[in-house]
């Protein structure tokens, strides 16, 4: 199975990469190529050009801990997420995302922004990454730019990446103390993608009172989304088995999920309470 | 830069050079078993899933279908012809051979490149270490019992080698 033709562009720095990008009519970033050239082999992609950036992957493959954030760089391999210490031990829901991703294989050449820029609604990271609400740095022509994490994910397959910019590091605000996060993924087989992603990050102050609470869901909208109400429903409050079952109930209130091979709405609608309560309590105990 | 007309593959194949022309849309797994005959690599299905291509490429395991030949231009790689040492099985293929990892055989070049990136990390690995280690290879006979029967006597026969060289050396 072949991809359509198409030109091929290897440059030797990101500028070289982002002219490209610009001077070329239907040009993509080829990364790890986990997702695209899945697609192009199927031919439900069929660019006229690539710009492969392996090139400049010493460039932005790195996990750097900054004063105020966790700096990822775009090209940083899924298996290199999953094994770093700091990330583990910082951030254990992108060690659960990236190790749920696909199989070692695609963990050993995918890469974390190649991930987020596909934006699968039900890829695992970009479901991680918005409990987090970190920055995306996208550099283009017009220099560099930093998106909120909010308004990254525009639709299904689609960010606020422009077409002549390149997406080249991931700000991961640190949490305060006293904080856990995880990741659950319910799926039929190993590998396959989500039916459900549930993504929590949490900080408590004595006696387990909720002081703050991100909660992201995927593969229940065109792109992942926050559970702002049972968010809204456990700030302030106690967590325990109580106050958390009440509010995954609302979990699923700014769900619209589709219906497909893997799952109807209705179940996909009742899983999200399902794996919100287990992900919450999960992260609380990593407190 | 290139167009979408040939470019040249030059790369390292299981410690020999070879180089090639190919268009930029051949997939590495086509330029390994076209145009350098390495058939040990084999097409399970074309869309990622199987795993029966996957080969080492830079000291890693990659599924040669969901890369491209022009991809490995300067690139080290090792496919399963790379693993015996003339006549000498690998460890990895004695235990396959003795456990009956196999039945039909066509996952299998796969399921041992796979299972020497697991040991390669982890020596000693759990049952559960080694389904994960595999869950990107998909045996349609075996069912996987003895495929991972065979990764964990290949992890002992390989730890009682490297044992016995230890050794021999001091």
């Amino acid at each position: 199975m072949y991809p359509k033709k198409f030109d091929y562009f290897l440059p030797g720095s990101l500028n070289e990469a982002i002219k490209l990008l610009h001077e070329r009519e239907d040009s993509k970033v080829l990364a790890g190529g986990q997702s695209l050239l899945a697609l192009m082999k199927l031919r439900l992609a069929a660019p006229a050009a690539l710009v492969d950036i392996t090139q400049v992957k010493d460039e932005l493959s790195y996990i750097k801990k900054e004063k105020t954030h966790l700096a990822v760089g775009a090209l940083t391999p899924h298996d290199h997420l999953e094994h770093n210490k700091v990330v583990g031990s910082l951030f254990p829901i992108l060690v659960d995302a990236a190790s749920k991703i696909g199989d070692q294989q695609i963990r050993n050449r995918g890469t974390v922004g190649g991930s987020c820029c596909h934006a699968d609604p039900a890829a695992d990271l970009p479901t991680a990454f918005l409990a987090l609400d970190p920055k995306f740095v996208v550099r283009g022509t017009r220099g560099q730019r930093s998106i909120p994490s909010s308004d990254f994910f525009v639709d299904t397959f689609s960010t606020a990446v422009k077409k002549d910019e390149i997406l080249t590091e991931i700000r991961i605000p640190y949490l305060p103390k006293r904080s856990g996060s995880a990741y659950i993924k319910h799926s039929r087989r190993e590998g396959d993608f989500a039916i459900v992603g549930v993504g929590v990050a949490l900080t408590v102050g004595p006696k387990n009172v909720c002081k703050d609470i991100r909660i992201s869901l995927g593969a229940v909208a065109p792109t992942p989304i926050r559970a702002k109400s049972a968010e809204k429903h456990l700030k302030g409050k106690k967590l325990n088995e109580e106050t958390i079952v009440a509010s995954a109930e609302e979990a699923n209130l700014e769900a619209d999920p589709p219906s497909d091979m893997h799952g109807s709405r209705e179940y996909r609608l009742e899983m999200i309470k399902v794996f919100t309560k287990r992900a919450v309590k999960l992260a609380l105990s990593r407190v | 830069m290139l167009k979408s007309d040939l470019a040249k593959v030059t790369c390292k194949v299981n410690g020999k050079e070879y180089s090639g022309l190919v268009e930029p849309r051949t997939l590495l797994v086509h330029f390994i078993r076209d145009e350098l005959n390495l058939t040990g690599t084999h097409i399970g299905c074309d869309t990622g899933h199987c795993g029966a291509c996957t080969i080492y490429m830079n000291g890693k395991t990659v599924k040669s279908c969901m890369v491209l030949a022009v991809q490995a231009n300067g690139a080290e790689l090792m496919t399963v012809e790379g693993l015996a040492e003339g006549d000498k099985l690998h460890p990895l293929q004695e235990a396959f051979w003795e456990n009956h990892g196999l039945q039909c055989g066509y996952c299998t070049p796969g399921m041992l490149m796979s299972s020497l990136f697991l040991l390669e990390r982890n020596p000693n690995p759990s049952e559960g270490e080694i389904r994960r280690a595999i869950e990107g290879n998909l045996c349609r006979c075996t069912g996987y019992v003895n495929i991972v029967k065979s990764v964990k006597a290949a992890a002992k026969k390989m730890n009682e080698n490297s044992r016995t060289q230890k050794r021999t050396s001091k």
